[in-house]
């Protein structure tokens, strides 16, 4: 029995359940965060290590068999998610013990962070569609609680527009799944693929399938209907935005990647041309808002929709190099976005604003966090030798060969403009003269050097993945070609949940 | 708040409360295989409790419970986590059920089960959350 399947969605339930009984103690809640999250991160390494050995490691839960009962999944692509999960929860955990206010420990923090982290394991570790549905909500419930930590006026309008979004992307994934259960008459995603290739296929097959892109869409904060995100990211507790704008989003992507390899693969010239659009617009609309930004936090909310983008055009173009890609970027993107915003935590937690036009200065007075600051910043923009630039120079050669112009051309254009931004916040934060009637770099006094120092931990260790990543892209590259065969080659799912007993 | 001391409302209180604490016990073990189980009858519990605070106020119900609410919760959670795990020792998937039935002197038999232990966690969580809730609300409210 290979109990590391379900170890990535027990471990933060367990935690969670400890933290809130160590509800008096925050002492105790930041030591159970930290262990919790390591724990997490050794379950999920170990996982991946294990689908690399023996494929796709599957566990009935119950001892209930599919199609019947629910089953936990985990292929290449979703071992290295929740790996990735590991790890960003890990860095938000030492980042909380500086960031997190008591108030906000107090009002149930760490048992939010631990519930959310089971979440997006649970969204990405299930092979039932439904559960799926209910994971998703677990992590919603779990998301809105933490974005109004605080309760100021700013995070409760952001939070309205964030939570009415995401309940209509969870009814109309609702639906998508009680028509397709009239339609096949089971929840296994593998046993709906099956079933699903051998019902004649009609209009009403993607009708669902578009219901299904529209949900998951909103949840990615994909083209038309993004504009929650940008609302919404910036005004919850630094840490949590960090974490949402690493993980959330992805789990609507993982959602994508997942759903249209493995059940709607079967008219890709309607379904992945949609989702080729969609891309498109998602990058240009996503950059082309943050340009007008002169917030930290929200330009870098715009710039998630427009990164997105080019994981849902690894999808769309639906080639194995394009596959590759997709995997490749929303592995650089997740270490490198969750990054960018603690960085911008640590701007304000030393000159206290997130305003453009007020910071500055910081390079003068901080040199080696400005160069923290470089290395994802001009990651995101695609410069060699950083992983943004094997992320999107697969990408794009992918759109190439499949004479995909118009497409990537856009990409390109869209990474200037990534550039342009990344350059304008390094103008203003760091580069210009601080204003002159605000209060100088040293003068906060919360900036004590031992707090910093639980700030810059995270940062320096995924500015290091960054770089690693970049630097040594060889074994990044294979993993991210085996799961995008996998991905390409459903026979392998559907034997493994179906096909033999454990 | 509800002006408290009704007479009928006290003495009616007095009688239904105990009884209807015993009824969710009842609810809650009966629950596998008949209609019942942990989250109905946390709601009954609950209902207890609540009908206790709307007749003597927020004070005097928090020294019924002795503990606060918000430890329902945790301890809830974790027994019903801790439900999933013992499968694992026997080599099954997690939360597989494990029965452990033990014979009483009179020929009566108890169950001892994961389920049974899943849904104690449950009942615990939904009277700690319910609870929770309620207190917190009436103390606002009588503040």
């Amino acid at each position: 029995m290979r109990a590391e399947v379900a170890l990535p969605i027990l471990v933060p339930l367990l935690f969670g359940a400890l933290s809130l009984i160590a509800w008096r103690s925050n002492l105790m809640q930041r030591v159970l965060g930290i262990i919790g999250s390591v724990t997490l991160l050794i379950c999920s390494i170990w996982l991946l290590i294990s689908v690399l050995d023996h494929g796709h490691v599957v566990m009935h839960m119950g001892g209930w068999m599919a199609p019947y009962g629910i089953t936990l999944v985990a292929d290449l692509l979703s071992a290295i998610m929740v790996v990735l999960t590991g790890m960003m929860a890990v860095a938000i955990a030492i980042y909380s013990l500086s960031s997190a206010s008591p108030s906000h420990e107090k009002f149930g923090y760490y048992p939010l962070m631990h519930l959310l982290l089971a979440g997006v394991a649970g969204s990405f570790l299930t092979g039932d569609i439904f559960n799926l549905y209910v994971w998703f909500e677990v992590m919603l419930i779990a998301s809105f609680a933490l974005l109004i930590l605080g309760g100021e006026r700013a995070q409760m309008e952001g939070a309205i527009k964030y939570v009415t979004l995401n309940l209509l992307s969870s009814a109309i994934f609702l639906s998508a799944i009680g028509l397709l259960y009239g339609l096949v008459g089971t929840l296994n995603m593998a046993d709906i693929a099956v079933k699903l290739s051998q019902t004649e296929h009609t209009g009403l097959v993607d009708v669902i399938a578009v219901m299904f892109m529209i949900a998951f869409g909103i949840k990615a904060a994909a083209f038309p209907l993004f504009f929650w995100l940008p609302a919404s990211y910036h005004t919850g507790p630094v840490a949590v935005s960090a974490l949402f704008a690493g993980l959330l989003t992805k789990v609507g992507v993982y959602a994508l990647f997942r759903v249209f390899t493995l059940i709607f693969n079967q008219s890709p010239e309607f379904t992945h041309q949609l989702l080729l659009w969609g891309a498109a617009f998602t990058m240009l609309t996503g950059v082309l808002g943050a340009a007008a930004q002169f917030e930290f936090r929200r330009i870098l909310s715009f710039h998630i929709v427009s990164q997105i983008g080019y994981m849902l055009l690894g999808l769309a173009l639906f080639t194995p190099l394009a596959l590759v890609g997709g995997v490749f970027y929303i592995m650089h993107h997740i270490i490198v976005k969750t990054n960018l915003f603690l960085i911008s935590g640590i701007v304000h937690r030393l000159l206290g604003t997130y305003d453009l036009k007020k910071l500055g200065g910081v390079y003068k007075d901080r040199p080696y966090l400005s160069i923290l600051f470089l290395i994802p910043a001009l990651s995101l923009a695609g410069l060699p030798p950083l992983s943004g630039f094997f992320a999107k120079f697969i990408i794009i050669r992918a759109g190439i060969e499949a004479e995909a112009w118009v497409v990537t051309a856009i990409a390109l254009i869209v990474g200037l403009l990534t550039l342009y931004s990344m350059i304008k916040i390094w103008a203003e934060v760091f580069w210009k003269p601080l204003p002159e009637n605000h209060s100088s770099v040293d003068s906060s006094p919360s900036a004590t050097p031992s707090s910093l120092a639980f700030l810059y931990i995270p940062v320096v260790l995924l500015g290091a993945c960054t770089l690693f990543i970049g630097l040594n892209g060889q074994p990044i590259y294979e993993i991210a070609e085996a799961s995008a065969k996998q991905l390409l080659n459903p026979a392998l799912y559907i034997e493994a949940v179906l096909g033999e007993t454990p | 708040m509800m002006k408290p001391g009704t007479l009928i409302l006290h003495v009616a209180a007095r009688f239904l409360v105990p009884l209807q604490l015993v009824f969710s016990v009842f609810l809650l073990l009966r629950g596998h295989n008949e209609p019942g189980g942990g989250f109905i009858a946390g709601l009954v519990a609950s209902g207890a409790f609540a009908l206790y605070l709307f007749t003597f106020g927020a004070a005097v119900t928090r020294d019924l419970m002795r503990v606060d609410p918000r430890n329902f919760i945790g301890v809830g959670l974790l027994i019903a986590m801790l439900s999933a795990f013992p499968a694992w020792f026997h080599g099954q998937a997690f939360l597989t059920a494990q029965w452990w039935p033990i014979l009483l002197p009179g020929g009566t038999e108890i169950k001892l089960s994961t389920p049974l232990f899943f849904d104690i966690g449950v009942y615990l969580t939904v009277l700690g959350s319910v609870m929770t809730m309620l207190v917190a609300l009436t103390e606002t409210e009588e503040r």
